[in-house]
């Protein structure tokens, strides 16, 4: 969709600040805010660009550097590290060669390590885009990563 | 063998959450009826009488705050306000309200509008949870279209909207006041208060600031009375609880029972009893803002009245079981982690010391038994100045998990 016809779905109220920069770095193939939408977002809501940069700078679900097709984060909070979280950044790292925010160069994935996901009844879990993992082990890791691979030419 | 009691839960997993029509043959929007048929201020006297307290995690008395509900008769704009916005480790219990029963959130939400008199309310859930969002939206289109929201909710005369407004990733939108901040399409920072969001909330308006599972608990109390929900809990705690039990325990998960119940029979008869099935080391009660309790307190009951008197908290009704195995120093050192990532900056004492107090915490593994113990004894000191100095409760928390490890578990510590 193109950025002005997502912009123009919202009323120009501050309150939408936030939902709106959900949608327009959901819209980016690479999972990120540019200057451009930031500054398209500023003037749909009558506020300085600094203001709106404020904002997408401060919250960790935002990103203002382009990131891979699928976003995956690993929760590395009490209950999931006791669990075994910081061992899965290991496996990543050697199945992708990247590290926690870091993108692999074929731009497929990103990896992220994140605060409690709020999954902590299936702990070690993560999130990729919008679809939860939980009960993580090595194994079930791997398995993941091989069928993103498999869809990564499929819409989501 | 104690078995769950579901109030909040009891149509969780029996009905379909995505349909109405079940909602309503379950029972659902009756209490609303209850309501319109009762003044705005016999609904507040209700909730009151309930003796229902915040189920967010500060535990503050009756669910309808004052001062909001004093403001309807002056004609005052007002707003209720949803916190979902549940990011304190170890707790999912809003998550299973919101994903399994998202109508009950909604009337919740109604009764708390129609009580305070105000038109608009907004339910903010942190980004991460899509398929609360995706749920909840989808509900409140269906009461829209059977007439549960929007104007002249069943010919009542009463009007109210309810929109959801996303977060994106900040602990510290948890707070009601960043929270409202965040709402105001802000960075989150917290405000200073006095005042209270019931006196100047969003837009400097009075909003009732309330939890998921608190709303939630609106209908059953206007459906069948404040004598009914006193049936359950204790007597200063009444009422059910959702507790999230996590960590080493078989079967992880979101648990309903009466207030007051006994740590250990939440832990062994409904979560399975601990993963290799030897006694607990220790218990993280209330999440990372929460407090330690050693097996001694495996007797305790989970209220706030009795946990206050032992030093310990409720919180949000995290319950993170730590098996006999288990360190305890890389757990403080991520529970530190998670302070030191979330701190906003805005007080200094905060930010300086939620970085130093973890960097700290790394060197313990490497000290001598006694070099421990004055390294805990120093980060223990800084958390407690932290908490004078910080405006909100993200400073004011470390001291929480930090001075109970010091009092129940230094020796651990030192050995381990």
């Amino acid at each position: 969709m193109d950025q002005q016809e997502i912009i123009a779905g919202f009323s120009p109220d501050k309150t939408n600040l936030l939902a709106m920069l959900h949608a327009l770095q959901d819209n980016h193939p690479q999972n990120y805010l540019t200057e451009e939408s930031l500054r398209a977002a500023a003037s749909h809501l009558r506020v300085n660009l600094s203001w709106v940069y404020g904002v997408a700078g401060y919250y960790s679900m935002f990103s203002l550097q382009p990131r891979g097709r699928f976003i995956i984060r690993i929760c590395n909070s009490p209950v999931c590290n006791m669990m075994g979280s910081s061992g899965l950044i290991d496996v990543l790292g050697s199945i992708l060669g990247i590290g926690a925010g870091e993108t692999t160069p074929d731009g497929l994935f990103t990896v992220e390590q994140v605060e409690c996901l709020g999954i902590c009844d299936v702990a070690p879990a993560m999130m990729v885009n919008r679809k939860v993992y939980g009960n993580l082990t090595r194994k079930s890791l791997e398995a993941i990563i091989d069928e993103l691979r498999i869809l990564q030419n499929k819409p989501e | 063998m104690i078995s769950e009691k579901r109030i909040i839960l009891r149509n969780s997993g029996v009905i379909n959450p995505q349909s109405i029509e079940e909602y309503i043959d379950a029972g659902g929007y009756k209490s609303l009826s209850s309501a319109f048929a009762s003044t705005p201020e016999k609904v507040v006297e209700e909730v009151m009488a309930s003796g229902l307290r915040g189920r967010g995690g500060a535990g503050f008395p009756t669910g309808i705050k004052k001062q909001a509900a004093a403001d309807r008769d002056t004609g005052k704009i007002s707003y209720v306000v949803c916190n979902a916005d549940e990011g304190e480790p170890g707790t999912f219990k809003d998550r299973i309200i919101m994903e399994t029963n998202p109508h009950l959130l909604i009337e919740g939400m109604i009764i708390a509008g129609y009580s305070i008199s105000a038109k608009l309310g907004y339910i903010y859930i942190r980004g991460e949870y899509y398929d609360s969002v995706r749920r909840l939206q989808h509900a409140i289109h269906q009461a829209y279209a059977r007439g549960y929201l929007g104007n002249d909710i069943l010919g009542s005369g009463f009007s109210f909207d309810l929109e959801i407004k996303p977060g994106a990733g900040s602990y510290l939108c948890g707070e009601e006041l960043t929270l409202l901040e965040s709402l105001e399409g802000k960075r989150g920072y917290p405000r200073i208060k006095p005042p209270f969001p019931t006196e100047k909330g969003f837009w400097d308006k009075p909003t009732l600031v309330n939890n998921v599972e608190t709303l939630a608990n609106l209908p059953g109390i206007i459906g069948h009375g404040s004598s009914w929900f006193r049936s359950s809990g204790t007597e200063k705690t009444p009422g059910t609880k959702l507790f999230s039990v996590c960590g080493d325990v078989k079967k992880p998960g979101c648990y309903e029972t009466d207030a007051g119940v006994i740590l250990n029979d939440l832990i062994n008869d409904l979560a399975g009893g601990t993963s290799n099935g030897k006694p607990w080391k220790a218990v993280l009660l209330g999440g990372a803002a929460g407090t330690f309790v050693p097996y001694s307190f495996s007797g305790l009951s989970l209220c706030y009245e009795r946990l206050k008197e032992q030093g310990a908290t409720l919180g949000s009704g995290a319950v993170i079981v730590i098996g006999n195995e288990r360190k305890l120093i890389p757990l403080m050192q991520s529970i530190l982690m998670f302070f030191r990532h979330e701190s906003c900056g805005k007080c200094v004492p905060c930010r300086v010391g939620t970085t130093y107090i973890h960097e700290r915490s790394l060197e313990i593994p490497a000290a001598g038994n006694e070099a421990r113990i004055s390294i805990l004894e120093e980060i223990v000191n800084h958390a407690r100045q932290m908490a004078k100095s910080s405006l909100c409760p993200l400073g004011q928390s470390p001291i929480l998990p930090l001075g109970t490890l010091q009092i129940h578990f230094t020796e651990m510590i030192a050995t381990e």
